[in-house]
């Protein structure tokens, strides 16, 4: 059973195409990422899940019960919205309880609740607390409270860290973690922060233009991106994207640049199909970390390029390195000096590569 | 050279003192000036209605009265005693109480609902319904005149107050929806979300999570409507005579119709008690007033 199911959903606002024939799946317990730009539809796509917005195309199915038009309050969602959206003029108590209390459930129960939420999450000595009292960080908790009280079969997320300053966000983010780990409630949350995205997740879902361009693990979204905008959306720096061709001959494969001979040898390389390869317009993507200045295995590629920048940023340093007129970028520890407009020798770790058809920006 | 440039610059700053001192002075003689001149007509109102006529007939506009007299403003308000041709303010003034309470109520209420829709609602169209509302603002009073006039003759309320407070709600409904539109737009729809994901409905949305925190655009909003409505006389004389006139044709008919005598002390007595309503109005909501038109925004 999939406690969420999303089938062929496509949504308009008018004349504009937000989101195009989706097609999702969660199972219990999971954590869903949905990532990308802004302005891809992830927020959108959110919303019809929890029932804010309507659907032109498509349906959605909790626990395989079809809820396309049932009401959000009928759902058995939650939400934790990006401006916390507090009751400004209830106490936390009643933020937290408004909920229930619309259910008509038992008073009993809803104290029951109240106070194990509240002492889960720390905020059992700010019930009587305006939302204007509070914090950032304890606004978020209560925000997350109001949502546990309910215990809802998913937990929708939209952009819940996206306020908060840069050393409570990483706090909050592993009290999420924490919170799912100890819950093992179904999540599904939107962000444009990969950092988030990749430390949260146990599947990502990465979203542009109304499309989603891969649903995967956050290991396989990093290492085998399945097209060049996932590539260059994950990772930072991005991935270098390198145009060149391709070359067979008797069943070894290999990358040439264009109008050079430098000849990059790739049999290691997991295609997916082996046919018409030859003389192929690609993208060869290496990752900046995976260019290095030792050698860090038997089968990396030996090459001397020019440093043209150095970016410094503490802990590490960005080369800009010139590889036959194309900008290829790559990250070492700081303590290694290299010198700029020389030529410095590198080696390509080939077992972390990936490669892209030029025309169709698909893996290949 | 390094002299030469240190005496200067303490030239400089002498000179700008001087400016400053110069200036600060005239500011202050123009905003006394200014303040002078608003006071006066007060003065001269409140001054003269505690004078005696033979007082005001043998002084000046600007002599102090001899004594706290408020016999005129008794008149004012109650009138002589004697039957007809004793027009007094008490029975109007009610009726201006009368009007402009459930005007006040049902013109807020119904612009705060109006303002609601339009932002947290959205519906197809909105825009339009916005904009005609808007339109309904730079509508000129006289030009309503005569289609309320009919309107109120079919529904049978003309010449009463009930009429005058439809009249009243209707003219103000542009206004205050767009007080209210422009409140609420600032408010984040996310509290919307919220509450629907909770399980509220439409009302219980409005009641319990908007309207809590409308305080300072609903104080702009009565503040507004109650000085519109009570200063009204174009209505109020068009749609209603005799009884149920409101408090502002009263105190026409009352200056115009004295019959031998121009008695000045009463009639100031009874302009400023025309005036007392909306000056409590201000005073009391007065800090909201401004708060509510410059901030608007309530942040979470």
């Amino acid at each position: 059973m999939k406690t969420l199911k999303i089938e062929e959903l496509s949504k308009n606002f008018g004349s504009t195409e937000v989101l195009r024939k989706i097609n999702l799946e969660i199972d219990e317990g999971n954590f869903l990422v949905l990532l990308g730009p802004s302005g891809c539809g992830k927020s959108t796509l959110l919303n019809i899940i929890a029932g804010l917005e309507t659907i032109n195309e498509g349906n959605v199915h909790i626990d395989d019960y079809n809820v396309s038009k049932v009401e959000p309050k009928d759902r058995n969602i939650a939400m934790v919205f990006q401006s916390y959206a507090l009751y400004p003029s209830m106490n936390v108590r009643e933020n937290m309880i408004f909920g229930l209390k619309q259910a008509k459930v038992s008073k009993e129960k809803i104290e029951e609740q109240l106070e194990k939420v509240s002492k889960f999450l720390q905020v059992d000595a700010l019930l009587e607390r305006k939302p204007s009292q509070l914090s950032g960080g304890q606004r978020q908790r209560v925000a997350i409270g109001r949502a546990l009280v309910r215990e809802p079969r998913i937990f929708l997320f939209d952009e819940p860290l996206s306020n908060l300053d840069a050393k409570l966000r990483v706090e909050m983010r592993r009290e999420i973690k924490k919170l799912h780990q100890q819950l093992k409630t179904t999540v599904v949350y939107v962000t444009h922060d990969q950092t988030e995205a990749m430390s949260l997740g146990t599947n990502i879902a990465i979203m542009n233009h109304g499309v989603i361009q891969q649903n995967d693990t956050p290991e396989n979204i990093y290492n085998k991106p399945s097209n060049t905008f996932v590539a260059d959306f994950i990772g930072s720096p991005s991935m270098n994207l390198i145009k060149g061709n391709l070359k067979e001959s008797s069943n070894k494969f290999s990358f040439i640049t264009h109008g050079s001979n430098i000849e990059i040898p790739i049999n290691g390389y997991d295609f997916k199909e082996k046919s018409n390869l030859d003389n192929k317009e690609v993208f060869f993507g290496i990752r900046p970390e995976h260019i290095f200045f030792k050698k860090s295995n038997e089968k990396d590629f030996e090459i001397n390029l020019r440093a043209d920048l150095s970016e410094y940023i503490g802990h590490e340093q960005i080369m800009t390195f010139n590889f036959e007129n194309q900008e290829v970028l790559a990250k070492f520890p700081s303590t290694v000096k290299i010198d700029l407009s020389k030529n410095t020798k590198l080696f390509f770790d080939l077992t972390q590569i990936s490669l892209f058809d030029a025309k169709t920006e698909e893996r290949i | 050279m390094q002299d030469k440039t240190h005496s200067s610059y303490k030239q400089l700053e002498q000179k700008s003192k001087y400016t400053n001192l110069f200036l600060r002075w005239f500011l202050y003689f123009v905003l006394v000036i200014f303040a002078l001149y608003f006071i006066f007509p007060l003065y001269v109102m409140v001054v003269t209605s505690l004078k005696t006529m033979e007082e005001i007939r043998q002084g000046t506009l600007l002599t102090w009265p001899s004594g706290l007299n408020f016999d005129s403003w008794l008149v004012a308000w109650g009138g002589r005693g004697y039957g007809a041709g004793d027009t007094f303010l008490k029975p109007y003034f009610w009726n201006s109480i009368k009007m402009v309470v459930p005007a006040v109520f049902f013109s807020t209420f119904i612009g705060a609902m109006a303002g609601y829709v339009l932002t947290k609602w959205r519906f197809k169209g909105d825009k339009w319904v916005f904009l005609f509302l808007l339109f309904g603002c730079f509508i000129p009073y006289q030009a309503i005149l005569l289609p309320m006039a009919r309107t109120l003759g079919v529904l049978g309320i003309s010449n009463s107050v009930i009429g005058l407070v439809l009249v009243h709600t209707v003219y103000g409904i542009p206004f205050t929806t767009l007080f209210f539109r422009n409140f609420y737009v600032s408010i984040p729809s996310e509290l919307v979300k919220a509450a629907r994901i909770d399980g509220a409905g439409f009302f219980k949305i409005f009641f319990k999570i908007l309207l809590p925190v409308s305080t300072p655009i609903i104080v702009v909003t009565i503040i507004w409507q109650f000085t519109q409505i009570w200063n009204d006389f174009l209505f109020g004389s068009t749609f209603s005579f005799g009884e149920a006139a409101p408090i502002q044709v009263a105190l026409n008919n009352m200056v115009l119709s004295s019959t031998s005598v121009k008695e000045y002390n009463v009639d100031m007595a009874s302009a400023i008690i025309a005036g007392i309503p909306t000056l409590i109005v201000y005073v009391l909501a007065g800090k909201y007033f401004i708060r509510g038109l410059t901030s608007g925004a309530v942040k979470g």
